[in-house]
Order: C-alpha cells, then structure tokens, then sequence
C-alpha cells in the first residue's frame, strides 16, 4: 500500500461559477484500477465527486476520462502506472454535466448520423447468409468498438470544428462499409465524404493511441479515404 | 418538477432482453414505444458476455434441439419448467438466424456458417460427451449482439430515455399502469404511463464482494417487482462462475475451457477428472465450481490461497489471440500475465441469477402458485425467472434466454397493447417514491456511508451464502443483513443537489441489494436440500420428494417474506441422478 494524491477538476454548473482542481490523498495498491481510487474518494470521502462507472473492466466504455493529460478509461489503468500524483479531468471537446462527467448526446449523434445499422433489403436465405473466414477478419478491428468517446475527443481536428464526425463515427461506418453483407457503402462513403467527414482527418494517430480496445482507428479511417477515392469498398 | 409521458408500450432496460423487445415493438408503426434505461444502452452488462450464445445449429456436428433441452433440463438439475426449456432450445435455431440477418458479424466455419464450440454442460446423444453448439463471435458475443440489437434499434427509431433510472411500478387492482422514473441529469420525476410495461433490468451480483457483475448490477428490477407486491421465484438459486480472476471477479469465459483450456490444483492435477470423469473442465457450472472451492478447502489451491490455475499454455498464440483476444488482454492489462506462457489465476465469482420475477412463457408477470396474471406486466432476461434455468444455468443459456424471451416479450407486448385499453394512473404516483428518497436524505449529518454497508453485506453473503452453505452460516448472514437493514435508516447522503447525484441514487441501490440478500438468504435456509448452485453440508442430497418445486418469496405491505411453492413442470425428461 502507498498514498497518492488525485488532482480532480471538480465543476458543478448548479453551484459553481468555473471549475476547479480539488486534491485527495487516498491509500491505494499498486493493482488498484484508477476507477478503484476514485470511488474510494467518492464513498469514503467526498460523495459528490461524479462520474460514469459499471463494468469495471473496460467493456462497456462508461469511464472515459482524462488521466494525467491522455484519455483513457479509469477502470483500465492501473495505479501502479500513473504515479503518486496523478490528474484526472473530463474529455475535451463536451460540456461538462457534472465534475468527469460529460454530455453524450453530441457524440450520438455523430455515431447515428453514418447509418449505423446493417442494411441489405434482399430476401435473407432461410438460415445464415454465408461469409468466409477472410472476409469476415476484414473488418473484425472495427467491430470492436464500445463507443467509450476516447478516440473523437483525442483528436485535434475534433477540438477545432465539433461539426466534424469524429473518428468513433467512421470507425462505426467502416464495421458496415466493408461487411460483405451489407448492401449500403455507397450511400455512407457519401456521407463521409462530406466536407464534415472523413478529409476532416489530419492522419495525427491520436485516435489510435487513444483507443482501449486497440483498434487500428487511423488505418481504418484510410482505408474508407481510399475506398472514397475508388468509388468502392470491394476493390 | 413531476413530468408525465403516455405510451403504449414501455421497456425497463436496454441489454439484450429489452432491445430485442423493443425491435419486435418498433416494428408495429401503431404503437408507441419508449425504452427506458439507467445506462446508455451500449453500457449494460450483456456487452460483457463473452463465450457464446447456444443453439443446436449443427453446422460442424450432428445436433438437435431435444439434446440441447435435455442438457438445459439436467443443468437445471430438474428444476427448470420443460415446457419453457423446450420452447428456448426449439426457437434457439430461428432467433440465432435472425441475429445473424439483423447483420450479427459471428465468426465462421471454414465454409463460412456460423462458427461454434464446446461449453459447459452441453452434449450429444443426452450426454455422451461435448458437442459444439456455443455460436460465438470471439470472445466478445455479448458484445456484438448489444451492439446489433441498438444499431436495429436506432434503424427503426425506438424512442430512447437513456439515464432514466426507474425507481417505482405503478401496480393497482391487478393492473400495471407504468413506471416511476428518476432522471439522472436533472433529479426531476418522470411518471411513465402505459398499457404494457417489460422489466428487463438484468442481475444482482453487487450482493457478493467477488462478481463478475458491473457495478450498475444492482437488482433494481426484482427489488421494486417485491415492494410493489410482485413475488420473486427460486431466489436461493445463485451462480458462482468457476472462473474468475483472482480477487477481482473479472469473467475469464468457460470458453477458454471449451478451446480445451484445463484447471490444475496446487500439485499441477487436473483435479476435475476427479469430479467428473466424463466431461471433466466442462461439466457444468455448479459442479466445476464446488469442485474448486472443495480444492482450495482442502489445501490444494496454489500456494494454499484461495485460488486454482486455468491453464491455456497449451493452446498456442493463435488460438489464444484470435478466438479469445479479450481475455488476453483481461490478463495482460489486470494481473500482468501472458495466458500463452502462465496460466491464469482464478476462483468462483458470484456470476448470474437463476431466481427473480416469476413470468409464463408470453412473459407475463404472475402473482401466485395458480398462474394468476398481473395484467399489463411483463419481464424477461436475467430479470426473469420462466424458469429456464432451475437450479443452475448452463452457460450459453443466458444470451438464447435474452433474445428467445426477450422477442416473445415484444410478439406478447405488440398483441396485447393492440386491444387494451389504457388503464388509470394511481393518485399521486411519485408519493412512495418521494417518501423513500425522502427518508434517504433525511440524516443531514454524522450518518454511515452506504459503501461501508454495502462491503459488510457482501462479505458476509460471499462467506455464508455461496457456493458451499451452512445453516449457521446462513444464519449469521440473515441477522447481519437485517442490521444493515435497519442501519441503512441512517445512511449519510453526503451529495445534497439535484444534478447528477450518483451519491444518493448509490444508496438507493444498496436498498435494493439489501432486500435481494435478505430475500435470497431466507430462501436458502427455507430449502433443506442440496439442488444446483444450493449446496448445504447439512443437506447435503437433493430431495425430489419433498423439494421438487419452485419457491415463490412474497412480501406484503412490508410485512415479514412469506414463502410458497409452484409445481415445476416436467415433460419429457423425467429426474435421475446427475452425473457429469
Ligand atoms: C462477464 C459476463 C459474461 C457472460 N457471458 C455469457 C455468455 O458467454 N453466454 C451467456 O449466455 N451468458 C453470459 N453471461 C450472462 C448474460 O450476459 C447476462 O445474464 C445477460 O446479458 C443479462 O442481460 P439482460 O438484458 O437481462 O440485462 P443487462 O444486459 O444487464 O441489462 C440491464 C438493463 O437494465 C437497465 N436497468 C437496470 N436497472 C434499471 C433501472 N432501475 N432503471 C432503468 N434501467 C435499469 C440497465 O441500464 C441495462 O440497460 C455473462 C455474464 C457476465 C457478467
Ligand atoms: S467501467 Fe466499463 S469501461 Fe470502464
């Protein structure tokens, strides 16, 4: 057991006028999760302290947030690699609703904006449409997403025009755009050559070092460029 | 502020069970439908899901529906209903095709179907050895499936309340009316009235301090169903999961079993040819994880701590990375080892509810051992208790009863709502409501922190009402719950604002943990006989005579939990002895 100190920017609209950065001192095990040392904070000693949490274990995407200056999710960090003095703040580019947590609904709506669905109006065959191995791995990276904002509020494209899709939206479209199952690329590799879409990305790599689930988000938004730049998801 | 919204149709809880509802009613363009959620949909707890969904497809081996029922049937050690069994393994085969064209990207055979493994429990020829039935999608099925049903979900617009945390049912004369809801963001009530109302609100594992369970898993559903005067069934049926993580409770999937992964005690045996010679790592569940915890009891666990090894070495890089990637990293990110070169630490993890709202097979609601119907009333997934899954649940069964059920729940919702009528709204809903938030708010100061009662709950309930059961124990559990029963009257809300004040909807939730741990603890002690995950030492056989029934946990007006029984219903499958 070792004592660290959390520096958390604290900001309730109800009650204060800007945020603030409040300091706890908490005993913590080198294996803690983040998100263990802040709920001790918040059940032991400061019940107001706010933020997303429920699967703990990085599948749900609940707890984004800003450790030490880079987005991750609190509950897979561990306490033994962030040192003794540690920074925790909202995502950027969101209003703040209360303290780490932000408001959503922006990022929502970027995500619906893709067609986010699978869409194939073709009678289905009576038991499962029948796709390989191979194609099936072709978009595999993308299918990995928990929609968790880490990689669209990393990105500085994103922080200087919020009308920008946003990396976690084309990773979205790119799950469907190269599913060989689905009947509806073109009409979302229109969307996303819109001037909001994917040519909004500089190539900064941010997104893909954001990422928790390790999806190769830069790549992936090339290979939509391209497939733009072809007029084709298949070639 | 109070604000009213009128539906037709309403889902409490986005996981599996509710959005595949909520699609089936989507489809009625008629119908007005919201769905009401505490989490963003993509945040419940079905995402965590990992092994595989269960159908006798047959697409690598020969398998039939009747198989999968008898196994279900045996894993329930008799006490799932077979007319239920039946139906889930029979509509298994449709609802995982339907998956798959509502765009589900589950991995593949080499000629391209659905690919599938072998999991706990699941055989052919009524047991003979393991069959391949677990359709998968790496290790990461519950995720996909969450992910496709939202997708279709926003395709045919369902109206979404997200962060809506529900906190009362408004039940009177026999009819449900709708729900009392808690909007996170603003702290303002939202009466949600409607014809028909679907609890789908997932598990409870929060009881105990080793879960596989999110924090979120709180048993809202179950707790609000028995203070409205909803009876819960089979509450003492209780999963622990063999394998979690050491310490942590994280989920390492039976899957890693099913690639041929195999446990090993403080000597390097592999101890389960020991307890079941036939189908040793993957019996099922209940069997693996007395098996574990009688390991560690006698002194076998590795270093004579509480844990045994899951070893995978043996499996190689490629299957380890490419069929259970999730599970590598779990490993690498949480304990700092590489399952291709250690084997991985675990123990039993408190893991799924076999008991909760007692439902028929339209998942409707019923209030009595006769089958009556609470009109209006309608639950499915985790939540519910059809029963499917008796005295213990075999893996693979959870996600088939979320999407079976969960669709029956929708057909039933959409044919009902057609012709009711909308009934009445009780005088002045929200008043029990605001009482209970009221009494929560009420020590100012100097009062307890709900964590502190919550941990001594679920150390206490991890002790005494676990895998292995005494009646002392038990005993001991029961009294200590009922004193953090009544200090719970003074527990310190330290967050006085509206906005966001996860501090005091925490508490709230404890209040639920608190009555499910009282409730199942009573139950338990109420069985005298050893049935599934229920193991006591004192007895320790089960007992068709006398016990061959489900329990159904009543209470009324706040009175004392009184407990009767519902005949279990047997077709086909007549109860002998389980042997693995
Ligand atoms: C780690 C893990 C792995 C598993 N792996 C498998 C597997 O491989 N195969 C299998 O068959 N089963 C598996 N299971 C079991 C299965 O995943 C769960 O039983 C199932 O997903 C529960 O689904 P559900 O729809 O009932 O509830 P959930 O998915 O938990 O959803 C509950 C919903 O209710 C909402 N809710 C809860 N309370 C309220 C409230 N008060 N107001 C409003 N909304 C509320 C939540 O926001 C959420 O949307 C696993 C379970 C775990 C924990
Ligand atoms: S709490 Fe679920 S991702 Fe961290």
């Amino acid at each position: 057991m070792s004592m660290v100190t959390l520096r958390i920017q604290r900001f309730n609209p109800e009650a204060d006028a800007a945020p603030v950065y409040r300091e706890y001192t908490v005993e913590v095990d080198p294996t803690d999760r983040v998100l263990d040392t802040l709920n001790a904070v918040k059940w032991y000693q400061d019940g107001t302290l706010t933020y997303r949490r429920s699967c703990a274990h990085g599948v749900c995407g609940s707890d984004a947030m800003r450790i030490n200056g880079v987005n991750r999710l609190a509950c897979k960090v561990l306490m033994r690699d962030v040192g003794a003095q540690v920074t925790v703040e909202p995502l950027m580019g969101f209003r703040v609703i209360k303290d780490l947590v932000v408001d959503m609904e922006p990022f929502f709506a970027q995500f619906r904006s893709v067609l986010p669905f699978f869409i194939n109006d073709a009678r289905p065959p009576e038991r499962e449409r029948l796709q390989s191995v191979e194609d099936r791995e072709r978009f595999d990276d993308t299918t990995k997403c928990i929609l968790c904002a880490a990689c669209t509020t990393s990105c500085p494209s994103f922080w200087a025009n919020e009308d920008f899709v946003g990396p976690a939206a084309i990773v979205n479209a790119h799950r469907f755009i190269f599913d060989t199952r689905d009947a509806a690329a073109a009409e979302r590799l229109e969307i996303l050559n819109d001037r909001e879409g994917v040519w909004r990305c500089r190539t900064i790599f941010n997104c893909t070092e954001a990422c928790p689930r390790e999806i190769k988000i830069t790549k992936a938004i090339g290979e939509v460029k391209k497939a733009i730049l072809y007029g084709t998801a298949r070639a | 502020m109070i604000h009213t919204h009128h539906y037709d149709a309403l889902v409490v809880g986005a996981g599996g069970a509710g959005m595949m509802a909520a699609i089936y009613l989507s489809r009625n363009p008629d119908l007005k439908t919201a769905c009401i959620s505490k989490l963003y949909p993509t945040r419940s707890h079905t995402g965590a899901a990992q092994g595989g969904i269960g159908a006798a497809l047959a697409n690598l081996e020969e398998d039939h529906p009747e198989w999968h029922a008898f196994d279900t049937v045996k894993g329930s050690d008799y006490l799932g209903d077979q007319d239920a069994i039946e139906t889930m393994c029979t509509e298994a085969v449709d609802v995982i095709v339907e998956l798959e064209h509502m765009g589900l990207p589950f991995s593949r055979t080499p000629d391209g179907k659905i690919a599938q493994r072998p999991f706990g429990g699941h055989t052919h020829h009524f047991g003979e050895g393991p069959v391949r039935r677990s359709c998968y999608a790496a290790d990461r099925t519950g995720h996909m499936i969450l992910q496709t049903l939202y997708q279709n979900c926003i395709k045919n617009g369902v109206d979404f309340y997200d962060e809506f945390q529900v906190v009362d049912v408004m039940v009177e004369g026999g009819v449900c009316r709708g729900v009392v809801a808690w909007h996170v963001h603003t702290g303002d009530l939202h009466v949600f009235h409607a014809k028909a109302t679907l609890f789908a609100t997932g598990g409870f594992g929060r009881v105990w301090s080793i879960t596989s369970n999110a924090h979120a898993n709180t048993g809202d559903g179950p707790a609000i169903a028995l203070r409205a005067g909803i009876p819960l069934e089979d509450m003492e049926f209780y999963q622990f999961h063999p394998t979690g993580i050491y310490r942590l409770g994280i989920l390492i999937t039976e899957g890693v079993r099913g690639e041929g992964g195999i446990l090993r005690n403080d000597h390097g045996e592999r101890f389960m040819e020991r307890y079941a010679p036939t189908m040793k790592d993957l019996a099922s569940r209940d069997v693996v994880a007395r098996a574990i915890s009688q390991e560690i009891k006698e002194g076998r666990g590795i270093n004579g701590k509480k844990y045994v090894y899951l070893d995978a070495t043996h499996l190689g890089a490629d299957v380890i990375e490419n069929k259970l990637p999730d599970i590598a990293d779990f490993c690498r990110t949480y304990l700092g080892i590489d399952p291709v070169k250690e084997p991985m630490p675990i123990q039993p993890t408190a893991h799924y509810a076999m008991g909760g709202i007692p439902t028929d097979i339209d998942t409707q609601v019923i209030l009595d051992a006769h089958g009556t119907v609470l009109t209006g009333m309608y639950a499915a997934g985790e939540v519910a208790c059809v029963s499917v899954h008796g005295a213990n649940r075999l893996g693979t069964n959870s996600l088939l009863d979320l999407v079976v059920f969960g669709r029956r729940a929708g057909l039933a919702m959409e044919r009902f709502c057609r012709t009711a009528e909308m009934p009445g709204i009780p005088a002045d809903p929200t008043a029990r409501t605001e009482a209970r938030f009221g009494a929560l708010l009420a020590t100012e100061s100097g009062g307890e922190p709900a964590a502190r009662l919550r941990e001594e709950m679920q150390d206490v309930m991890q002790d005494n009402v676990g895998i292995f059961r005494t009646a002392a124990g038990m005993q001991h559990a029961l009294d200590k719950v009922r004193e953090l029963k009544a200090r719970f009257a003074k527990v310190q809300v330290m967050d006085r604002g509206k906005r966001f004040n996860t501090d005091l909807l925490e508490a709230w939730e404890l209040g639920n943990l608190l009555d499910l741990a009282e409730v199942t603890t009573v139950c338990a002690l109420n069985r005298t006989e050893s049935r599934g995950a229920h193991m006591r030492d004192d007895f320790d056989k089960r007992n068709d005579v006398e016990w061959l029934k489900h329990s159904l946990a009543h209470v009324e007006d706040g009175g004392p939990i009184r407990i009767d029984y519902k005949p279990v219903s047997i077709t086909r499958f007549q109860p002998k002895e389980r042997v693995y």
